[in-house]
C-alpha cells in the first residue's frame, strides 16, 4: 500500500515530471537515495508505469483535432474488435477509448487542414466495420490538459 | 514541419513510447553520438513541438477505479461568461481535462473518482453547481489506448 510518502512523491513528479532525481528530492526533503529506492518500489508494485513526451501536433502542421463518437452495430458479437482492429490503422487517429453510456468508441483523430480531415474521414473513418452512427466534437482549445490524479 | 526528418520523427516516435530513455542509450539506436541527439532533443523542445513529460500511472492501484467523459451544454449562452466557467471547473481536482469543443457540446471533461458512488459527488456538488451548467451527459471509461499519431 502507499503511504503518505509515497503520495507526495506521486504529486510532485505529476506536477512537474521533468525535475531530476536530486532536485525531487532536496523538494521532498529526503537524499536521493532513498527516492531512487522508493521510485523502484512504486515501479516493481506497478504503479508508476513511466513516462512519455507530450508532443504539439499543432507545432507539427496539425492544426484540426476533432473527436468521433461512434455508435456500433450491437448486432455483431465482433463489432468491437473489428472496429478497434482496423482504426488502429489509421495513422492519424491518436486515441481509441471504448465506454459504457450512450456512445460505444471515441476516435480522437487529427489532420493538417479541414480539406485533410475531409480526405480522412471518407477514405478511411467511413470505411470502418460496423458503424451504425458518427457525430463529430471539433476541438476549439484545450483548457486544461494534465490529467493529474487527486492523489 | 518539412525542416524535420526521418531521424527526428524517429527520436519523437522512440520518447513518445518512452522519456526515460537517455540520450545516450537512444542514440545508439538511432546511430547518433550522444550529444547530436541530445541537441536533436533539444531543437525538439525548442521548436515546441515536445512541451513536457506526462507521467504514466496505474489510475486503479492508486484507487481512481472509475473514469468518467462528461459532455457538458452550457444553459444560458450569453449570459454566462466561459471565463467563468473555464475557471471554476479546472479548479476541481477530479477533473483531468477540460476541452472546448464544437458540435452537440460546449466542453468535454475527464472525470476520475474512486468508485462511481464518488463519481456522483463529484457531479452533483461540483459539476452541476457550475456557473451556466445546462445539461450533462456521462459516459464511463471502459478502455482506452494510445496511439503513436502519424509520425512516418
Amino acid at each position: 500500500m502507499l503511504d503518505d510518502l509515497d503520495r507526495r512523491i506521486l504529486r510532485h513528479m505529476q506536477g512537474d515530471a521533468e525535475q531530476s532525481i536530486p532536485d525531487l528530492a532536496a523538494t521532498l526533503g529526503m537524499t536521493p537515495t532513498r527516492l531512487s529506492r522508493r521510485l523502484d518500489k512504486l515501479r516493481e508494485a506497478g504503479v508508476l508505469l513511466g513516462s512519455r513526451v507530450v508532443i504539439d501536433w499543432h507545432a507539427l502542421g496539425y492544426t484540426v483535432e476533432v473527436s468521433l463518437r461512434v455508435t456500433l452495430e450491437k448486432a455483431n458479437p465482433r463489432a468491437f474488435d473489428e472496429f478497434i482492429a482496423k482504426a488502429r490503422e489509421i495513422p492519424e487517429v491518436l486515441e481509441i477509448q471504448t465506454f459504457l453510456g450512450q456512445v460505444d468508441v471515441r476516435l480522437s483523430v487529427i489532420a493538417r487542414d479541414m480539406a485533410h480531415y475531409q480526405q480522412i474521414y471518407r477514405s478511411a473513418i467511413l470505411t470502418l466495420p460496423h458503424i451504425s452512427d458518427i457525430e463529430a466534437l471539433m476541438h476549439v482549445a484545450r483548457i486544461k490538459t494534465n490529467e493529474s490524479l487527486p492523489i | 514541419m518539412s525542416d524535420l526528418d526521418v531521424i527526428d520523427f524517429a527520436l519523437l516516435k522512440a520518447l513518445s513510447r518512452d522519456a526515460n530513455q537517455s540520450a545516450g542509450a537512444l542514440g545508439r539506436k538511432l546511430g547518433l553520438s550522444q550529444p547530436a541527439t541530445w541537441r536533436r532533443i533539444k531543437r525538439l523542445q525548442d521548436l515546441g513541438i515536445i512541451t513536457g513529460r506526462r507521467l504514466e500511472l496505474d489510475r486503479e492501484k492508486l484507487g481512481f477505479g472509475v473514469t468518467v467523459f462528461l459532455g457538458v451544454k452550457l444553459g444560458t449562452k450569453g449570459r454566462v461568461s466561459l471565463e467563468d466557467f473555464e475557471r471554476a471547473v479546472c479548479a476541481i481536482p477530479e477533473v483531468q481535462t477540460v476541452e472546448h469543443v464544437l458540435g452537440l457540446y460546449d466542453y468535454r471533461l475527464r472525470v476520475t473518482a474512486r468508485d462511481i458512488a464518488d463519481f456522483e459527488r463529484v457531479l452533483r456538488r461540483r459539476v452541476m453547481l457550475l456557473p451556466g451548467v445546462g445539461s450533462v451527459d456521462a459516459n464511463v471509461l471502459l478502455s482506452e489506448e494510445r496511439r503513436p499519431g502519424p509520425l512516418g
